[in-house]
């Protein structure tokens, strides 16, 4: 995968010698050239319809004043010039301070979510590195939550977190006494420790896969050169493993950070269409702001800010760590 | 199996021992409470929470069938899946094949806009797709709207971006040799293709599949506007155990246990395959 | 090679082969036509106990339609929680359903789109006419001075049920008729993990038929007379601030029903969790949960005078349901012949009797069937004491904005932090500002 990142690396040696094979005929040249492109063709065309046109549309409806009179013909819709990002990013005014106040939860919301994620995954592949009895058993239980649909584990935690008939505060209220009342999480400002433990659960697994994975990668002989030196199991994980792991982990924390940023399943079945402001994620405010209240050329702008933030965050991410990673390796 | 040659310290064993308690724990749950609350009679799921039933019950899993059409839902969401998995993974696979053993003008470009399809909310896709659809519906009278074969396009596509982009790890780890001895044996690109680089990468693209079912088994908005009643899917569907008289906890979560154990079981099946897979995959 | 080509069109046809297999999906064109007469789509909003019972209850009349007419209606019962959004991309895309149910509150925003037919004389004409329905269920039909977008279907009101053995547990004679008296009721009620009242706090459309009516009993309004929004007016601050109190400052609701947006409120009330449970129509509900008829009594929903009419005694939102027809149907005339046939004075019972609703149709209403107590007391609320939703076209972030607030002044409230009149203010006047400048 990280071949993707560096795609200058690599030469498409292989590619002319295709080409150069024993049954090369006549145009050969026009295939050669074409035959990538050919392979590209319907990955390309769906991408077109299903994601590039609608987000030109989407551009083009951030300059559009697009409210309920207008939706039955967008055409007739006024342009609203800038009108619908200066509206957003206001953050005097409450539409710009509700979003910059949803955006800076996500962004704390995405870190702290990926953070853990990612933590839990390596420290469980790690454990999970060394044969012991029942590893398989438990490695197939930690495999359940990303195999559950979403909405069957989401509407299994509300039922959980409910304030009166909840597990939750069954536990910490009445069989341990931890708070004096009952909390609420679904609402209020515990929704946001409600969010995290729930996108948490789901999302861990999928790093826990991906790290084991690649710890199978890591050669023998470093680990026995390290031991001969006398470095202990700690000094082990960190001086191999860690660094080791720097490939896998470029790509899982982009994927994780992409997708837990732009989640809209969770909160939205966690919540419903209006999230409690201590959790109201940025898709979700997008959602409301657009379907909610009819008004989909603030949401477009909104989400083409978000595209710009997304774009410049990746693209710093990956030139950071491509460079460090060189750097590390060389 | 990479262990460590010399033997783990006790503080190590230890602290594992705890963290994978802890953590078997938190992962077991959710699965503890959506089984027994399955088998709960209807008081003691909307009553205080209670460890164990009051009484024994299979009454819900006899229930669900008849207050939402489950078994239509449960093959709806079967068939989108499936089909958006098995073809995002073969359009994947051409595109990673290309980019992965070709140099060609705008691979970059194609790998980079690619990635930035996921980085816009998607629900602003709903209202446009929706017009896209509905236009290529008029001109074509190809039904998109509203049909499985819409919903299964919008997911195939949804999932394509990350499976191109696994797969291209995947296909970057097989050996260049083996495919250009194929060539040198008299087969085309595409044989070897399908003949050496797609078996020597099946975890991989087991990888993908799984990955790209998940997406489409689970997605909810988009099929809560593009489905219509014969064609709702389960992430929709379950919604209707939450009636406007009352919540039929316990049909939800025996619902919920009756349609995942089969996707479970299948990922179980398959998760030998997926940890050799990624492996490959995530690390040239 | 020449494979590779083949495969790789192999996928692109694929591909919209697979778009081509697609089943199911209506046509229709712009404008609206007759071209096929012969069948009708019908999205019929939930009002039963569930999808499925609707559906059993609709069908048997769709029948006896297509009996009568030789058109085939095929309904499809949607969901409140996708209902809007469904109706919104169908707006948008032009590929909707023939005939619709509408909440009556959204009748103005639908009609501002300019998607639903609207109802002028001789369209009217073509179902019997105006004079036919009732007075208040028409004024929830669209904005005035414009032809309705829509024709009542269901009607229904507020009420104020009371389960009958608690309140002579409590000494309580008879139900409270102005909210000092349900005050003080309901703090009697309030103990030994009962409570007086249950409410929907997460619940913003929920929360916002209570909002206008006690807006309207401290003389406020959401919107002024031209439309526009104007929710931090006293009257409105004050009107928020009395329902939020009941679980804030009187103490006469669970705190934990500020999470509550699935109807729990309901099942609490049928379980004799709660006391009272203010519901529009709720008979048939509380019934199918276990409660019979004699257990719960119904009384008008409290004013501050303790007679409800008109101006501040008002005491119920004229809820209901309308039945709108899309613009660019394909078969407009069997659209309204389709009308005409749920609103005749036959199908109103059957209908109406079904869903222990009000038939908003004069003829309907005057049977004996809609005469008990319990319907008395609906009606008379309807002919008397009720108010119509705002019929702006901002009706629907109105909701949003407000029933958001509301939410989260519940949510205060159950935390135990203080609602002040600055606070409601203030969280209505973030309300306001995300309405779109008018």
């Amino acid at each position: 995968m990280t071949s993707t990142v560096e795609l200058p690396v690599r030469k498409g040696e292989s590619g002319e010698k295709a080409a150069r094979g024993p049954r090369r005929r006549v145009p050969g040249r026009i295939r050669r050239i074409g035959l990538p492109y050919l392979l590209l063709l319907p990955a390309l065309i769906l991408e077109l319809l299903v994601h590039l046109v609608p987000m030109v549309i989407g551009i083009v409806m951030s300059f559009k004043e697009l409210t309920q009179f207008y939706i039955r013909d967008w055409g007739a819709a006024p342009w609203a010039g800038l009108d619908n990002f200066r509206m957003s990013v206001d953050f005097d005014a409450p539409v710009g301070e509700a979003l910059l106040h949803s955006f800076l939860v996500t962004v704390g919301f995405t870190l702290a979510s990926v953070g853990l994620c990612w933590l839990i995954g390596t420290a469980a592949a790690i454990c999970m590195q060394d044969t012991f009895r029942g590893r398989g058993l438990l490695r197939a239980l930690f495999l359940v939550p990303y195999a559950l649909p979403v909405y069957a584990a989401v509407i299994t935690w509300v039922f959980m977190f409910q304030h009166d008939n909840g597990l939750v505060n069954h536990v910490l209220h009445d069989q341990l006494g931890i708070t004096d009342k009952p909390s609420f999480w679904l609402i209020g400002d515990n929704s946001f420790i409600a969010l995290l433990v729930v996108s948490v659960w789901k999302g861990w697994p999928f790093a826990f896969l991906i790290v084991m994975a690649g710890l199978q990668n890591i050669p023998r002989e470093l680990y026995e050169a390290a031991a001969l030196d006398g470095a202990g199991m700690w000094q082990q994980i960190r001086r191999i493993t860690l660094p080791s792991l720097g490939a896998v982990n470029q790509v899982l924390i982009l994927v994780l950070f992409l997708w837990t940023f732009n989640d809209f399943n969770t909160p939205y079945v966690l919540f419903g269409k209006s999230a409690p402001e201590a959790a109201d994620l940025i898709s979700v405010h997008i959602y409301q702001a657009s379907f909610v209240t009819w008004n989909f050329g603030t949401g477009s702008a909104m989400s083409v800010l978000l595209l710009l933030f997304l774009l410049l965050v990746t693209g710093v991410y990956l030139a950071v760590t491509s460079r460090g990673r060189r750097a590390s390796r060389a | 199996m990479p262990s460590s040659p010399m033997a783990p310290p006790r503080s190590f064993l230890w602290t594992r021992r705890v963290f994978l308690t802890l953590l078997a724990g938190f992962v077991l749950l959710p699965v503890y409470v959506m089984i027994s609350s399955s088998l709960k009679p209807l008081a003691d799921v909307t009553g205080k929470f209670r460890w164990l039933p009051s009484e024994l019950t299979f009454q819900p899993y006899i229930d669900i069938w008849s207050t939402v059409p489950l078994a239509r839902y449960f093959v709806n969401s079967l068939i989108v899946a499936s089909a958006a998995a098995v073809c995002s993974v073969v359009i994947a696979v051409f595109s990673a094949y290309a980019v992965s053993r070709y140099d060609f003008r705008g691979k970059r470009v194609f790998t980079v806009t690619v990635l930035s399809t996921q980085m816009f909310p998607g629900i602003l896709f709903l209202l446009p797709l929706f017009l896209i659809y509905v236009n290529i519906g008029n001109a074509t009278g190809i039904a998109l709207f509203g049909s499985r074969g819409g919903l299964i396009l919008t997911y195939l596509t949804f999932s394509l971006p990350f499976s191109i982009w696994m797969l291209i790890g995947y296909f970057d780890s097989v050996p260049r040799d083996l495919d250009e001895a194929a060539l040198v044996d008299g087969c085309g690109p595409l044989g070897a293709l399908f003949r050496v680089v797609v078996p020597a990468a099946i975890p991989g693209i087991v990888a993908v599949t799984v990955y790209a079912f998940m997406t489409a088994w689970g997605e909810v908005l988009f099929a809560s506007v593009m489905t219509n009643d014969t064609t709702r899917t389960l992430a929709v569907g379950l919604q209707g155990y939450s009636t406007l008289y009352d919540v039929y906890w316990n049909q939800i979560m025996a619902a919920s246990l009756v349609v995942s154990v089969p996707v479970v079981a299948g990922f179980l099946l398959l998760q030998r395959y997926l940890v050799a897979g990624l492996t490959a995959g995530a690390v040239k | 090679m020449r494979s590779i080509r083949a495969a790789a069109v192999g996928a692109v046809t694929m591909s919209l082969a697979l778009a081509a297999s697609a089943c199911g999906g209506g046509s229709s064109t712009e404008g609206g036509s007759n071209d096929s007469p012969k069948t009708l789509t019908y999205w019929a909003s939930n009002q039963g106990a569930s999808v499925e019972v609707d559906k059993k209850v609709l069908q048997p009349e769709l029948d006896k339609f297509k009996k009568q007419t030789g058109i085939e209606v095929k309904v499809e019962v949607v969901p409140w929680s996708d209902l809007l959004n469904r109706i919104l991309t169908a707006t948008t895309s032009g590929q909707g359903p023939d005939v619709l149910n509408i909440g009556n509150t959204w009748s103005a925003s639908l009609q501002a789109t300019g998607a639903l037919l609207p109802w002028d004389a001789k369209n009217f004409e073509a179902i019997g006419g105006k004079d036919r329905f009732v007075d208040s269920a028409l004024g929830s039909t669209g904005a005035e001075g414009k032809d309705p977008a829509a024709v009542p279907l269901y009607s229904m009101a507020y009420a104020l049920y009371y389960n009958k053995k608690m309140f002579a547990d409590a000494g309580i004679a008879q139900p409270p008729a102005t909210w000092a008296e349900f005050v003080e009721d309901g703090r009697k009620l309030s103990k030994g993990g009962k409570w007086a009242l249950g409410v929907e706090g997460a619940n913003p459309s929920e929360n916002i038929h209570h909002a206008v009516v006690f807006a309207k009993q401290h003389g406020g309004d959401f919107f002024t007379a031209d439309g526009k929004p104007d929710f931090t007016n006293d009257g409105a601050v004050a009107g928020v601030k009395e329902f939020v109190d009941l679980m804030a400052k009187d103490k006469v609701i669970a705190p934990g029903n500020a999470e509550y947006a699935q109807n729990q409120s309901v099942s609490d009330f049928a379980k004799g969790k709660t006391a009272m449970l203010l519901w529009q129509s709720a008979s048939a509900n509380l019934k199918s949960q276990g409660m019979s008829e004699d257990s719960f009594g119904i009384a008008p929903v409290p004013v501050q005078s303790g007679t409800p009419g008109t101006g501040t005694g008002v005491n119920s939102m004229v809820m209901g349901i309308n039945l709108a027809v899309f613009k660019n149907s394909d078969n407009l005339d069997g659209a309204k012949k389709f009308v005409k046939f749920m609103t005749s004075d036959a199908e109103q019972k059957i209908l109406n009797t079904a869903y222990s609703s009000i038939p908003p149709v004069k003829g309907a209403q005057a049977d004996p069937a809609f005469n008990t107590p319990a319907n008395g007391v609906l009606k008379n609320t309807l002919a008397t004491s009720a108010v119509a939703a705002p019929q702006v076209a901002d009706e629907s972030q109105f909701e949003t904005a407000v029933g958001t607030a509301i939410k989260g002044l519940f949510a205060d409230a159950a935390a135990g932090r203080a609602v002040t009149t600055e606070s409601v203010k203030a969280a209505l006047e973030k309300a306001q500002a995300q309405m779109p400048a008018a």
